[in-house]
């Protein structure tokens, strides 16, 4: 048996376990510093670095190159050349992505210089003109994605708020898991801003598409939670906050597992895309879900079930078993 | 052979999903053989190399574009797309502002200008009219007739009327006086005409003329070609359209479909002003054309004055040939511009690579969750295994099926969603494996940690899937660009884990947990109880709780934390016991 399910066997146990709840300020201060962190290296950084898509522009890639072998410097002398022909003091900004391509990005140009620009290019890198393509996006198509993309999230919240609620029965699960889940974001986002990562469409699926993944890592958690405290009931042993700990024990190795396993399949296509794609649409999905992945594991277990024992507490059934605990066996300890 | 309940409950669910499987195979099948179908998805632009242009519908007064107005842009743009010869354009609307063309191949500059540009209606008097050349009129069609009362003419009269105009051609003399007067065409109209040929109709630029010029056109099929006056009642002033039957004067209702029009004030005075001058003329040029996007789309002859904004067509109308002129009428109206939000141009080496590198990632994927399946279950790997690989069929016969049926194509993100769903759905089986191992531990048998742990997997599977499945269902709603591909494919696969897990996973588990290898927990198995850290403790056998030896201590409140659990206790007892046994 591998070493993870004797592990796994002692968190089931009680035999190992780990102190998640008890050592919740501890978790709180290194969640909030690090969202301070990321918000104010962004701030330091001058804010996110916006992809071609929110910033309008047109955009041409050359596939097969050579040139783009030979380095940036070379491909990029060739193309601010060609640029230069067509449209004088365009500013091209020239990157070379996934090893034989150059990007080049232009300001929007019309129909026409873009034809006239393709054709510059591909003659410039001595590549067929079928072997250019382009693209324009115009101004307001960004501010189209972002109010989707927020519009997306406040519905989504909505709608999964209330899908947990009733199913948890209780909305304070309901609003640990959504703080997790904002913490997530943050932090996800907050990488981008601090390595300057240009934020694009398909990094903008990835930051949705960790909502997702952060409330099914925390649901996971919270149906052991309840299992745990609603089959203690009133004959239970320990309290609250100690059935919560447990189970959150109880899953830590399916939490480690479902993780591992959701994380691999993000990290094939991160490392292909980056590879072989360069900057795109695979390489931006995969790079958000990855570190959403990560930080929602992270925050399923030190933030959600802390939270939500913290929010908890304070009521009078909770409070009155812990007495009831206290009381009926103070002497008792960890027999180990 | 005695057989228990949950092994023919097993057999059911893997026999359903056997039938879905051969449905789906068979509705792909029935998909190949009969609708053009094809054995694998179709690939979006971005895979497959090609153009897409998202378009913004723009209103002039900047009104919110309704969905109506968005389908009937869509097939004023479909039209435009195939009058440039460009052969399957995709065109659709999304996200319910949206409209995606997606054209394979670079288009060239004009096409996507006359996409962009609005749809223009416009009513300009008829000043001759010929048969298009090499046609012969069989089927005639819709005409006009007015409000008050409603006779029909037909394109018969048109040709006739066409053959006379011809033959009765004034001679331009002066300027002309108004829209009506022949004085508008000239020798050189008079040529233009003449060598016109309705097929070049598709031809960019050659129906096109200013609003006070006279325009040489065609009727939208291509049967009569026209010399038009000047732009007399611009489409602005239709303020709405709807088809009907007709009600005779005696105000009963006839079987004849027509067209009612309403102007509004500003129409009504200018389209009262046009038919009493077109009423009193005789001939072709009793009649009016209504050109949409410079062709003509009906060209009724005027019956009478129409002082009250309300003009009828009748004619030969079908309930559908007058909804459809209806439709024109009402939403070539609309001052309906495009604005050209992005275009994309793939290149086919560009798509292909993407496509490759999209399966190679999806491949290293797969392995690598295999990969760890095996060494952290062991023999329950290859229930993961068999598990993905018939996700993976049915998620793949499902995909065709749509894109065969549905025209869905699957991008470039949606290949990025497939990947991922590796994973959401290898979670499913981990989170019903440690259930199983979860009660293993606390020294159930497997058949019976099988079907304790599947109540309570399911349970927080189908939550979690709830949740996915939400988060997918709100981007491909939302979500404009690529994202719908995306949310797509993570939300087919939701449902698709959902019901893999219920309908594969689980009984194979019950059949599986009948046998000797995985039942008595064989070490390579991945359910191993004594690895689990579990003795199985007979069925009769009632545990004690265990009295805590009352050891004083110095308690502080960390210390009460770590009292015993229930678990601890199981675990000391199941120590305990284990001894005994060993």
């Amino acid at each position: 048996m591998s070493m993870l399910t004797r592990v796994g066997n002692d968190l089931y146990t009680g035999a190992r376990s780990f102190d998640f709840v008890g050592k919740r300020v501890v978790w709180y201060s290194i969640g909030a510093a690090v969202i301070i962190l990321a918000i104010a290296f962004t701030a330091l950084r001058g804010g996110f670095v916006f992809g071609i898509e929110f910033r309008g522009g047109s955009e041409f890639r050359v596939t097969g190159s050579s040139a783009a072998i030979e380095g940036t410097a070379a491909a990029t002398s060739i193309a601010v050349e060609a640029v230069d022909e067509v449209v004088t003091g365009a500013n091209p900004r020239v990157s070379i992505v996934g090893g034989d391509s150059v990007r080049v990005q232009t300001e929007q140009l019309t129909p026409g210089e873009t034809d006239e620009l393709r054709a510059a290019l591909a003659d410039a890198y001595g590549v067929t003109q079928a072997d250019v393509a382009s693209s324009f996006i115009g101004a307001t198509w960004g501010a189209d994605i972002t109010r989707q993309a927020v519009l997306a999230l406040v519905v989504f919240l909505l709608f999964a708020s209330v899908v947990m609620a009733l199913y948890f029965r209780t909305w304070k699960m309901a609003v640990a898991a959504i703080v997790a889940l904002f913490h997530d974001l943050i932090i996800t986002t907050g990488v981008y801003g601090v390595l300057g990562l240009e934020i694009t469409p398909a990094a903008v699926i990835g930051f949705l598409t960790i909502l997702g993944y952060s409330l099914y890592d925390t649901v996971v958690v919270f149906d052991k939670v309840r299992e745990n405290t609603s089959e203690d009931g009133v004959e239970s042993r320990r309290t609250f906050a100690q059935s919560v700990n447990l189970a959150v024990n109880q899953t830590l190795v399916r939490s480690i597992n479902t993780s591992v396993v959701a994380v691999l399949p993000t990290a094939a296509i991160l490392f292909i895309g980056s590879l072989l794609l360069g900057a795109g649409t695979l390489r931006d999905i995969a790079l958000a879900l990855f570190i959403g992945t990560l930080v929602g594991t992270y925050s399923s277990i030190f933030l959600a079930a802390p939270l939500y024992v913290h929010l908890r507490e304070n009521e009078p059934e909770v409070k009155k078993q812990g007495a009831r605990q206290k009381a009926a066996r103070p002497e008792s300890g960890a027999v180990r | 052979m005695a057989r228990s309940t949950p092994e023919r409950n097993a057999i059911r669910s893997l026999v359903w999903l056997l039938v879905i499987i051969v449905g789906l195979i068979a509705a792909n099948g029935a998909s190949v053989l009969f609708n053009n179908g094809q054995w694998t998805p179709k690939l979006a632009l971005d895979l497959e190399g090609g153009t897409q242009i998202i378009l913004a519908p723009q209103l002039a007064s900047g009104d919110q574009v309704d969905q109506e107005q968005l389908e009937q842009a869509v097939s004023i743009i479909r039209q435009r797309v195939d009058a440039g010869g460009v052969s399957e354009a995709e065109i659709n609307t999304q996200g319910g502002e949206n409209i995606v063309v997606a054209i394979p191949g670079v288009p060239d500059p004009a096409t996507i200008e006359r996409i962009q540009s609005s749809a223009k209606l416009e009513f300009r008097p008829v000043l001759l009219a010929d048969l298009a050349s090499n046609q012969i009129l069989d089927d005639p069609e819709a005409t006009d007739e007015d409000s008050a009362d409603g006779d029909e003419t037909d394109e018969a009269a048109t040709d006739d009327e066409a053959a006379e105009g011809e033959t009765a051609e004034p001679t331009p003399s002066a300027s002309p006086t108004d829209a009506s007067d022949p004085a508008w065409i000239t020798e050189e109209l008079q040529r233009e005409f003449d060598t016109f040929e309705c097929s070049s109709l598709d031809v960019v630029g050659a129906n096109v003329a200013p609003v006070d010029e006279p325009l040489v056109t065609c009727e939208a099929d291509g049967s009569i070609k026209y010399i038009l006056g000047p732009v007399e009642v611009e489409g602005e002033a239709i303020a709405d359209a709807r088809s009907g039957l007709i009600a005779s004067s005696t105000g009963v209702t006839t079987n004849e479909f027509g067209v009612f029009i309403d102007f509004n004030e500003e129409g009504t005075a200018q389209f009262r002003e046009v038919t009493e001058r077109l009423v009193s003329l005789t001939g072709i040029r009793n009649q009016f054309a209504i050109v949409l996007d410079g062709r003509v789309i009906s060209a009724p002859r005027t019956i009478s004055a129409i002082t009250d904004g309300s003009p009828q067509i009748s004619g030969n109308f079908t309930q559908e040939s007058a909804q459809v002129l209806a439709d024109q009428l009402k939403f070539g109206a609309l001052p309906l511009g495009f604005e050209v939000q992005s275009s994309e141009n793939i290149t086919a080496t560009l798509g292909l690579s993407q496509l490759q590198s999209g399966i190679i990632a999806g491949l290293i994927g797969i392995a690598l969750v295999i990969g760890y399946a095996l060494i952290q279950y062991r023999a329950l790997g290859g229930v993961i295994i068999a598990s993905l690989v018939i996700a993976g069929i049915v998620t793949y016969l499902i995909i065709t099926y749509l894109s065969n049926q549905q025209g869905y194509r699957l991008s470039l993100a949606g290949v990025a969603g497939l990947i991922i769903s590796i994973g959401v759905i290898a979670d499913s089986f981990i989170v019903y494996f440690e259930r199983i191992r979860d009660e293993l531990r606390d020294g159930r048998r497997l058949d019976g940690a099988v079907e304790a742990g599947w109540k309570r997997a399911f349970r927080t599977i189908l939550i979690s899937d709830v949740i996915n499945f939400i988060a997918a269902a709100v981007l491909f709603v939302l979500a404009v660009g690529n994202v719908r591909g995306f949310a797509f494919t993570l939300g087919i696969t939701t449902i698709v884990d959902l019901v893999i897990v219920a309908l594969f996973t689980h009984p194979m588990m019950q059949l599986l947990g009948r046998t000797r290898f995985f039942g008595d927990g064989h070490p390579l198995s991945g359910l191993d109880p004594k690895a689990l850290g579990a003795v199985y403790r007979g069925r009769a056998q009632f545990r004690q709780p265990q009295s805590v030896p009352a050891v004083k201590r110095a308690s502080s409140s960390r210390e009460a934390q770590r009292r015993q659990t229930i678990a601890e206790r199981k675990a000391a007892e199941a120590r305990g016991e284990g001894e005994d046994a060993r």
